[in-house]
């Protein structure tokens, strides 16, 4: 069988022939198998849902419990035959819950990876690899200047400037759904024991992964009093993590004088950070990086790389020069949360410059 | 160099003048002579390595990596200084095992050395020769981490592009003795880097350094901006008056050292030095002495166009083509010293006479002497703005932006001093145009939308009218008026790109801007074909529908003259 046969990309997202169903679909299907919670892969009204419970709770929270026809949890490394393909859900490392989906058939094996990353993450599952026949990655940070320094590293740099700037609040944009709880455990982790403060798109998520598990200490809301002065001075000195979108807008501007951080892959490249106004980015990604997906490719052997979104040419090159068949799969839809999010290039950026 | 890094890393992100100064304070006042000497000599552009260029950073990192991944990467990041430290091959980023951690990079890469230090690195740059560098700029790049390559490419390439001016720098210095930043001005140029002299001084372990150059920089004196009003409380008889030539404020200096040599500088206003482009102006200048001028273009007797003076600027090197097709002229304002006589303290009048004495002396086609303007009331002062060509500018009347009002009895001051200088400028140019795009400010703007970029119509390809960008302002309004423009651009918003939004601009919506701007130039790299310079909002027209705004024929027609 060829593999193209077992996966094949489509409008909706990767479908699969023999078992009538698709995986991560952009658009709504009857049978759908979820790698992750980000809602550009786990999108709502599909007819039914396979997935891990977190994500099938994370997509609850987000959609309502209304989101899916169906749905059905499956644990980390059981393997569900439908039709006669063999589908087994195996940690991604991404966020909580997120899973490589191991697709099985007739001794042909293709791992659709998902999102992914290699570095430790407290608040998830690492990364377990799968040698197969055909490995399905993604490339968000697919060229050579995206390398991620330690985490820790860069966590300790956010701690470092709080202590510099007591008098400064310290506003932090990160993902909500990931990048923030995974931040605070880090900031756990670095012995910061203050209060975290977080804003109110990112509670609910925080909530669950606690409900799950996940030890994050005093994590509390920014309350809409903190606007007077009085409440402002009560977070001078403290951490506020916030979506990415609020650190510019209104809200940040409750804060007197506040420290801009931002927690993403894409502060490797100095122009991304100013453009935001960011005056501490911080390198901290969910994604693979440069040289972890290039060690991944060869750990899990396969001979063929599909690659779903991201900077697909650039990898799909660098598998050509070490005699791998790398292909651009170009499906459409995907980044459109968290880090994969499609932003316009610090190159290309600022418009033509007019005058004077 | 891990600590000269880390504070251009850091000042690269912080966008407020205050947090820059505080940084390199306290970079200065924590590092050991002779590193941050030569710091400070890389942010005040006093470090130059003649070997040392961005052509073999290219074919370095060209060695090492793929072409065509480089290419990609430099596409994405478009800073080459940037996408080399990025890129740069290091040796133990090797693959993970297992899927846990990745390895720790050592914390300190070639641990077997002592760590590479910024007098290492410029001693380095200044002694070896171009077949030598590379293997040296490599080893150097191997041993660093990230931001370390990046600093030392930035160093490498010149240009730090940190946002940080010579001034800024010499007045973090300045700080660290308390001092005012013109008294470091006053001695910098008879210092050479690293400055271990002058940072003995400023902690007061040392007596002030000997101005020892013949041709030093002398604090350029400023003048404010005639306000309403102002001519009721001041005498014309009090007064002289001169054009206000647009051109390029300069100080051009020469001195002859004990030992008979002379050294001929020019300056910029902010005191860096920009002889080396103008050999037709230093070779001119022989007589000792400082004169305070415009830098013109002189065609035929005629001042040409600040454009046509544009094309000699911001070049390190001139062709004999561009002396012949751009020769520089300088027009005197005054004279602030006279060999080793320092004339600042003398009035106006005295340093007048003096200067017309000293070009009589000079005698060359290059200088000659800003001409007063005969006036008896501020009347006649007025007349005189409003036609320069009739009151005594003549064919130079193009090149006139105003007038300068100096007190007679004024002596020459650093900086801005009250009561003494006015400059009244030609009434700026106002047309209406229609907001296209805003972007995010900085420092305390930067959650608002500050930086306009705004369009006048034309005839579309398609018959009907288009907006075409003709200029970009950030200010000219009240931070009441910045809250409105703000919301307004939050929602109206089109497309975003990254800190940029595209804001509604159809004849019937959109927000119309009367813009003030100082004339117009033909431009090449804009859309419109019209550059406009100093522009501002002058005015915010929300009660006019952008299809009133203004075309580009009106514009067009300013621009012939009119």
């Amino acid at each position: 069988m060829k593999p193209s046969e077992l996966l094949t990309p489509t409008p909706a997202g990767l479908y699969c022939p023999p078992a009538d169903i698709h995986i991560d679909p952009v658009r709504p299907v009857a049978r759908a198998l979820i790698t992750h919670g980000h809602s550009d892969h786990a999108r709502a009204g599909h007819g039914a849902v396979l997935a891990t419970s977190e994500t099938l709770a994370i997509m609850a929270l987000r959609y309502g419990e209304a989101f899916a026809g169906t749905r059905q949890p499956v644990a980390p490394g059981e393997t569900v035959r439908i039709g006669a393909v063999d589908f087994r859900f195996v940690p991604a490392g991404h966020v909580l819950g997120s899973a490589q989906i191991v697709v099985e058939h007739k001794g042909l094996r293709i791992v659709v990876s998902g999102d992914y990353k290699r570095e430790r993450d407290p608040t998830c599952a690492p990364f377990e690899p799968v040698p197969c026949d055909v490995f399905i990655t993604e490339a968000t940070f697919g060229l050579p200047v995206f390398r991620h320094p330690p985490a820790h590293a860069e966590t300790a740099k956010l701690i470092d400037s709080v202590r510099l700037f007591p008098e400064r609040t310290h506003i932090v944009g990160a993902y909500s759904l990931g990048k923030a709880q995974r931040l605070m455990a880090l900031i756990r982790e670095a012995g910061y024991e203050r209060p975290i403060y977080i804003h109110g798109a990112v509670e609910k998520i925080t909530e669950l992964y606690r409900a799950e598990g996940v030890p994050l200490g005093d994590i509390r809301k920014v309350e809409p009093g903190e606007r007077n002065a009085e409440g402002r001075r009560a977070l001078a000195g403290e951490i506020v993590i916030c979506p990415p979108s609020a650190i510019q807008d209104l809200w940040s501007r409750r804060f007197p004088d506040p420290v801009t951080a931002f927690a993403s892959g894409w502060m490797r490249v100095r122009a991304r950070a100013r453009q935001k106004g960011v005056e501490l980015p911080l390198v901290i990604s969910d994604h693979a990086g440069w040289d972890d997906l290039q060690a991944t490719i060869r750990e899990v052997q396969a001979n063929e790389i599909w690659i779903t979104h991201g900077e697909a040419e650039a990898l799909a090159h660098w598998c050509g020069s070490v005699g791998l068949r790398g292909k651009p799969l170009h499906l459409v839809g995907y980044g459109d949360e968290g880090e994969a999010e499609p932003e316009a290039r610090p190159a290309e950026a600022e418009p033509a410059e007019v005058a004077p | 160099m891990n600590r000269f890094a880390w504070l251009l890393d850091r000042l690269a992100y912080e966008p407020r003048r205050n947090g820059k100064l505080a940084l390199i304070a306290d970079y200065l006042r924590s590092t050991p002579d002779p590193d941050r000497g030569y710091a400070l000599a890389a942010m005040t552009g006093g470090l130059v390595f003649r070997n040392a260029k961005p052509g073999l950073i290219r074919a370095l990192i060209a060695e090492r990596t793929d072409p065509v991944l480089f290419a990609l990467s430099y596409d994405y990041v478009g800073d080459l200084s940037e996408t080399v430290a990025l890129m740069w091959p290091v040796a133990d980023a090797t693959p993970l095992q297992g899927g846990g951690e990745a390895p720790l990079p050592a914390a300190e890469p070639g641990h077997n050395r002592a760590p590479l230090t910024l007098p290492d690195v410029v001693a380095g740059l200044r002694n070896s020769g171009k077949t030598e560098l590379p293997r040296l700029i490599a080893s150097w790049l191997d041993a660093l981490d990230e931001t370390g390559r990046w600093a030392l490419l930035k160093l490498i390439t010149g240009g730090l592009r940190i946002g940080v001016s010579a001034r800024l720098a010499k007045t973090a210095a300045a700080s660290l003795g308390g001092i005012a930043p013109d008294e470091v001005e006053q001695v910098w140029h008879g210092l050479e880097p690293p400055y271990v002299q002058l940072f003995a001084w400023l902690e007061g372990r040392a007596p002030r350094p000997e101005a020892t150059d013949p041709a030093p920089f002398r604090p350029v004196m400023l003048s404010h901006a005639v306000e309403d009003g102002d001519f009721d409380k001041l005498d014309a008889n009090e007064f002289a008056a001169e054009w206000k030539w647009d051109g390029i404020r300069v100080q051009a200096v020469a001195g002859t050292r004990p030992d008979g040599s002379r050294v001929v500088r020019l300056y910029s206003r902010t005191g860096e030095e920009i002889g080396a482009a103008f050999p037709d102006l230093t070779e001119a200048l022989t007589q000792d002495g400082a004169i305070d001028g415009e830098l013109l273009v002189m065609r035929e007797g005629v001042v040409q166009s600040f454009n046509t003076l544009q094309q000699r600027l911001n070049r390190k090197q001139v062709t004999a083509k561009m002396l012949a097709e751009f020769p520089a002229h300088i027009r005197a304002y005054d004279l602030l010293a006279e060999a080793d006589d320092d004339l600042r303290s003398l009035p106006y009048t005295e340093r007048r006479a003096r200067l017309e004495a000293f070009l009589g002396r000079l005698d060359s086609a290059r200088f000659d002497l800003s001409p007063r303007i005969s006036f008896r009331s501020w009347e006649e002062l007025t007349a005189a703005r409003a036609d320069p060509s009739a009151a005594g500018a003549g064919a130079d009347a193009e090149a006139v932006e105003g007038c300068m009002l100096k007190r007679l009895d004024s002596p020459y001051l650093p900086g801005r001093p009250k009561g003494y200088w006015y400059k009244w400028k030609r009434d700026a140019r106002l047309v209406d145009c229609v907001l296209m795009y805003a972007q995010r400010g900085h420092g305390k703007r930067s959650s608002f939308y500050s930086d306009y970029t705004f369009g006048v119509w034309r005839a579309g390809e398609a018959g009907a009218d288009e907006l075409v960008p003709v200029g970009k302002a950030y200010f000219g309004f009240t931070d009441e008026e910045l809250i409105e423009i703000d919301r307004y651009v939050r929602k109206n918003t089109l497309n975003r790109f990254g800190p940029v939004r595209e804001v509604t601009h159809t004849p019937s919506s959109g927000l119309v801007f009367e813009v003030a701007f100082e004339g117009l130039q033909r431009s090449t790299r804009h859309k419109s074909g019209i550059a406009m310079r100093f522009p501002r909002i002058n005015r915010i027209r929300w009660d006019k529908p952008p299809g009133e705004a203004d075309r580009i024929e009106a514009l067009e027609a300013l621009l012939r003259g009119g």
